[in-house]
């Protein structure tokens, strides 16, 4: 390598840069220029993830570009999540071929929890390069990650030299005013921004989510805004680091590899503002993420399933919202309730907290982790006409069954809500 | 394949992963043949039986929104799909198709100057697309140069196969 052009200290300090700019500069391979909005960056990755629905075609591409071992198998992690445990001998074999060559090869495999509940918990920190095949990688710029979504073949291609191109982002900046008001919740945030920037608003674009709001969102909302944001088509999102990141780093005894804060003077292609104490519970009503509605223009619609879990909102502040509601009510005789938690850990969090029991006794059932019911695939498929509520990211045309059965996105609470009455209901009625 | 000529299947907006390739069908396989088996039966359950090698899909904006399953360019390609034209792609799936070697080509205002049959003519390298049917020709949106040597060489595993910077 030639002598360096990059400061790296002088990046970090820039007013002038993005997160995007900053955290794609400072990781390339080689330290040549300044990346702005619409370079190329080729980056180095700190940690690269797959699932069991995109892992079995990169293994067969990394076969296809010549094999031999992975780049550096510590950096590597596969998680068995979309349909876990197998609902057919096929998929079983799938998850054969995905455990006998990540043993081959040295790299973990993590069995029934969802990959990105993973990644938070154990992975993800400030200032890493993720990259993962799964859509909802966005999710770890909840804790000021660079993280975006890639297919098979690409997380052959990082598996075997640990780099990839970036084409580096232009910014949205979201900023979050005021604070929430009772029964309202980050999702509702999130439906409200696609819903006013639409399914490709943020096309390959950076979303900042940032204001004074985001004091009182815990890591997971903030989880929950960064996954929601590739509804938007974002390439990242990303929260600053603060008092809220550090607190969470810190109980798990976790440290941020760099610190990055987008610069205050930087260039922005747009920037929006959200008045949250103005915001009430919202949907995204069939069969778009950006046909979003409040819950009050769709009242009364019934429903034949309620779902929570996800990636989006299977955590244990969702589970414990849930069941904030249902405890001493039952939910509608005729309708499903599923809560899928979103990992081991938030099962085991929700039992010893008596979270799952409470929301067993109001006529929930609990499944094990995973990705089944949002992805249609097991543990709650919808038939012929039916209607559900859920917690989780996509209610595209046959996404959770039948391609003639409806999805509604909404918070937790709209869901559990719903599930009480058998029709969409306003959850601050229970609050 | 620097110059694909094909009669064109017309889509709208927002054809997101869901609707080019269930979950359920991708959980399964990853034999490309039988994804292409059920390649848009969200939207058209006989379009995998009335494609014809060769054939181009014209869609409208955001195509290949939602999930990052490579799954959905595979059965498309395997369905003997020759490029995909749209006013504009989402991300991954716009990577993933050029990753795998299917023409992705953005060309703004072309759906609406499209019917279901008209036959194209796309020159991949120049970046122009034109219909026959209709007289029209369209210049596309151009392609970053690294995209274009992966979609030369047929794909990023045939592009990292002769590239391949890592000493084995």
């Amino acid at each position: 390598m030639g002598e360096s052009f990059v400061n790296v200290e002088e990046i970090l300090k820039s007013e002038e840069l993005t997160f995007a700019e900053k955290i794609l500069t400072i990781k390339q391979v080689e330290l040549e220029s300044v990346k702005r909005a619409g370079e190329i960056a080729i980056v180095s990755v700190d940690l690269v993830a797959g699932q069991d629905g995109t892992t079995p075609l990169a293994i067969k591409a990394f076969e296809e570009m010549g094999g031999g071992s992975v780049w550096d198998p510590s950096k590597i992690l596969f998680v068995i999540d979309h349909t876990y445990p197998s609902s057919s001998a096929e998929i079983s074999n799938l998850h054969k071929l995905m455990r006998s060559f990540a043993h081959r090869q040295g790299i973990r495999v993590v069995e029934g929890s969802i990959i990105h509940q993973v990644i938070l918990e154990e992975y993800a920190a400030p200032g890493m390069l993720i990259v993962g095949a799964d859509s909802h990688t966005t999710t770890h710029g909840a804790v000021g990650a660079f993280a975006t979504g890639i297919g098979s073949t690409e997380l052959a291609a990082v598996m075997l030299e640990g780099k990839i191109w970036l084409k580096v982002p232009s910014t949205i900046r979201v900023r979050l005013e005021g604070s929430l008001p009772k029964g309202v919740y980050a999702k509702d945030i999130a439906l409200h921004v696609i819903g006013r920037i639409g399914a490709e608003g943020a096309n390959y674009k950076s979303i900042e989510w940032t204001g004074e709001a985001l004091s009182k969102l815990s890591i997971a909302s903030r989880a929950t805004l960064c996954n929601m944001s590739v509804e938007a088509g974002a390439k990242n999102a990303v929260v600053e680091y603060d008092v809220v990141t550090e607190e969470y780093l810190r109980e798990l005894g976790r440290s941020p590899m760099t610190i990055v804060r987008s610069g205050r003077k930087a260039e922005v292609e747009d920037e929006l503002r959200v008045e949250c104490s103005k915001l009430e519970p919202m949907v995204a009503a069939p069969s778009r993420v950006d046909n979003v509605k409040s819950v009050r223009e769709v009242e009364g619609t019934p429903i034949d399933q309620a779902f929570i879990g996800s990636c989006t909102n299977g955590r244990l502040e969702d589970l414990i919202e849930a069941a904030k509601i249902l405890r001493g009510r039952k939910v509608k005789e005729g309708v499903r309730l599923i809560v899928t938690p979103a990992s081991r850990k938030v099962y085991m969090d929700a039992l010893r907290l008596g979270v799952l029991e409470t929301l067993f006794e109001a006529g929930a059932i609990v499944t094990n982790p995973t990705c089944g019911a949002c992805v249609g695939t097991h543990l709650g498929v919808l038939g012929e006409g039916e209607v559900a509520i859920s917690s989780s990211n996509r209610n595209f045309v046959g996404r959770m069954g039948h391609p003639s059965s409806k999805v509604y996105l909404a918070s937790p609470a709209t869901v559990v809500a719903s599930a009480i009455r058998g029709a969409i209901t306003d959850p601050r009625e229970f609050l | 394949m620097s110059v694909i000529r094909g009669r064109a299947w017309k889509f709208g907006d927002n054809i997101d992963t869901d609707i080019i390739i269930p979950f359920k069908y991708k959980a399964r396989t990853i034999d490309p043949q039988e994804l292409a088996q059920h390649v848009m039966e969200g939207i058209d359950p006989s379009f995998p039986k009335k494609v014809r090698p060769g054939d181009i899909i014209v869609a409208g904006r955001n195509f290949g929104c939602g999930s990052s399953r490579e799954q959905a360019p595979l059965a498309i390609k395997a369905a003997g799909i020759a490029a995909v034209v749209a006013e504009s792609f989402a991300r991954i799936f716009f990577r993933n198709a050029i990753n795998i070697g299917l023409p992705a080509i953005e060309v703004k205002g072309i759906s609406e100057k499209t019917d279901d049959g008209d036959v194209f003519e796309i020159d991949l390298y120049q970046g122009i697309v034109k219909n026959l049917s209709k007289g029209l020709t369209f210049k596309a949106t151009p392609m970053p140069n690294m995209l274009m040597e992966i979609l030369k060489e047929g794909g990023l595993v045939n592009y990292v196969k002769k590239h391949r910077a890592r000493p084995q």
